[in-house]
């Protein structure tokens, strides 16, 4: 079983492979976004030591690792799945003999694992000479960071399943998916950290899985949590992964049960 | 005239298929509402933090961002070249185009118009509205006239610009990179670029003259002088950048091959 689960990792990261000088305009495209948000940050700032905890330096470090972080978690999944229920193919799917949706994440697994070594860190490299950020070189605290991108990793994936599996429903989410793509990259502390936002809106925030997505993470390496603040931080992690994962399997038999290929 | 009415007829046909899915036009308006109400939100959440962002205030950044919408949204009604490599020369679509009496660009421009995009230009004048409620603007009766020009220009800019990238898939059948590249630095138009370092700024006004579509003609509506040459100037570069891309396309169109069968 696990084996077989390997086997899909492998395979799409060889198939990611293929295609990776795609991956060379992502770096760059990904390092202007970044340089948009340090500089406009550096505006903020202008003179100001600190804003809400973060200091300039932690500001472009959390913007550059946020991107590069992205770049890992970051999938199609949504649209993969949405896809197969268009053109029919899930029906191939469902009666192989293995979880579709274990499938999946898999898949998106050797996705992610292909961009972090061949996107995250190179991009990390090229980010880190054009702009004024600082990498902590504390191990225990890369530790944190990567235990902590796993579970945004998982969160975001299972945040993918769900939106994809409403196509079951809706047969066309081409909107949904856009807009989820939105929702995540601002609800995720991707582009303004959570505590930055209104007190309300942080509020509402905490009850949402999209800070495990990014803005954990993220933090947890620009400001190197200790034990303490960072054990809660991934009980939120881990609680999220396991509702969102229940979520997932509760919409997929349901979703199963009314599946309608079309033109089938 | 002649062209005016095949417009027409395109711009009919293009409705009919559109409003057979009424719901993803509905989608597609709330996508695009979306988006611009997070761009929003970011400027208000950062001058949460702020009282001016290199020296302009909420509702002047406000103001340039609705500026910024009209000639973006127009662009994006008539100028959606970004599936041109995969639909045109790979699919050999262009090919067909090229029988035919009309301008190939002009035919081009027309079969991928999304006229609901449209609806951006009122989204970018309520934008305007906010950020002008909240400033002293003395609007005199040329500055109307003015914004139209502005626009305009704004608009001559970005389509000179991604008609040149798109031209590229004419020489070359591989795919290149280059536009969503370049369609990520022009977000950086909608700020004010004093706030960027030299090069940037150097970037943004001589090379991909993307501050000519947001900031510079936005300053100037705001009475801020500082930059008023450069938006005098806004209707020039587009110009200038509108003619040397339909230069570049049509000099692809006579070395154009096609993609083999």
């Amino acid at each position: 079983m696990l084996a077989m689960y390997r086997e899909v990792i492998r395979i799409r990261f060889l198939m990611m492979l293929a295609y990776r000088v795609n991956y060379y305009s992502g770096i760059i495209i990904y390092s202007i976004n970044i340089g948009a948000y340090v500089f406009l940050w550096q505006a903020v700032y202008s003179g100001k030591p600190s804003l809400e905890g973060f200091s300039v330096i932690q500001m472009s470090t959390y913007i550059a690792i946020s991107w590069m972080a992205r770049a890992f978690y970051y999938n199609n999944l949504d649209r993969e799945i949405a896809e197969e229920i268009r053109d029919g193919s899930v029906a191939i799917q469902i009666i192989r003999p293995y979880n579709y949706l274990m499938v999946k994440v898999f898949q998106g697994f050797g996705e992610g694992l292909f961009r972090l070594l061949l996107f995250s860190i190179p991009g990390m490299v090229i980010v880190s000479f054009i702009y004024p950020i600082q990498l902590t070189t504390d191990p225990s605290v890369w530790i944190q960071f990567f235990i902590s991108l796993l579970f945004g990793f998982i969160v975001n994936v299972e945040v993918n399943l769900i939106v994809g599996l409403f196509a079951f429903f809706l047969l066309n989410n081409q909107g949904i998916l856009w807009a989820k793509r939105f929702l995540v990259d601002l609800l995720s502390g991707l582009i303004i950290p959570i505590s930055f936002f209104p007190e309300v809106f942080q509020k509402i925030f905490a009850f949402l899985p999209f800070q495990a997505i990014s803005y954990i993470p993220s933090v947890t390496l620009v400001k190197g949590l200790d034990i303490s603040k960072w054990l809660p931080a991934m009980g939120i992690q881990f609680a999220w992964s396991i509702i969102l994962a229940l979520l997932c399997w509760g919409i997929w038999v349901k979703a199963r049960k009314t599946l309608i290929v079309q033109g089938g | 005239m002649a062209q005016l009415q095949i417009f027409t007829q395109y711009l009919k046909q293009y409705l009919k298929a559109r409003l057979a899915y009424r719901l993803d036009l509905v989608v597609k308006f709330i996508t695009d509402l979306i988006s611009q109400s997070f761009n929003l939100i970011f400027i208000l959440v950062v001058f949460g933090h702020t009282q001016t962002l290199g020296g302009w205030n909420q509702s002047e950044v406000v103001f340039i961002y609705g500026y910024f919408l009209l000639p973006w949204a127009i662009f994006g009604t008539f100028f959606n070249l970004w599936s041109f490599n995969d639909k045109y020369i790979i699919k050999g679509e262009l090919d067909r185009v090229l029988t035919r009496p009309v301008h190939s660009l002009l035919q081009v421009i027309m079969e991928s118009m999304t006229p609901e995009s449209l609806l951006g230009v009122v989204t970018g004048l309520i934008v305007m509205g906010y950020g002008a409620s909240g400033l002293d603007l003395q609007w005199t009766w040329y500055d109307p006239i003015l914004l139209i020009l502005f626009t305009i220009g704004g608009v001559l800019v970005y389509a000179g610009i991604f008609i040149a990238l798109t031209s590229i898939s004419l020489y070359t059948d591989s795919k290149t990179d280059i536009q969503p590249i370049v369609f990520n630095v022009s977000n950086y138009g909608r700020y004010p670029v004093n706030i960027f370092n030299r090069i940037v700024q150097f970037v943004l006004t001589w090379m991909l003259p993307f501050a000519f579509v947001g900031f510079y003609p936005a300053s100037f509506l705001l009475d801020r002088g500082d930059w008023r040459i450069y938006a005098y100037l806004t209707p020039v570069v587009g110009i200038v950048y509108f003619a040397i891309a339909v230069l570049l396309w049509n000099r692809g169109i006579r070395h154009y091959r096609g993609a083999g069968n």
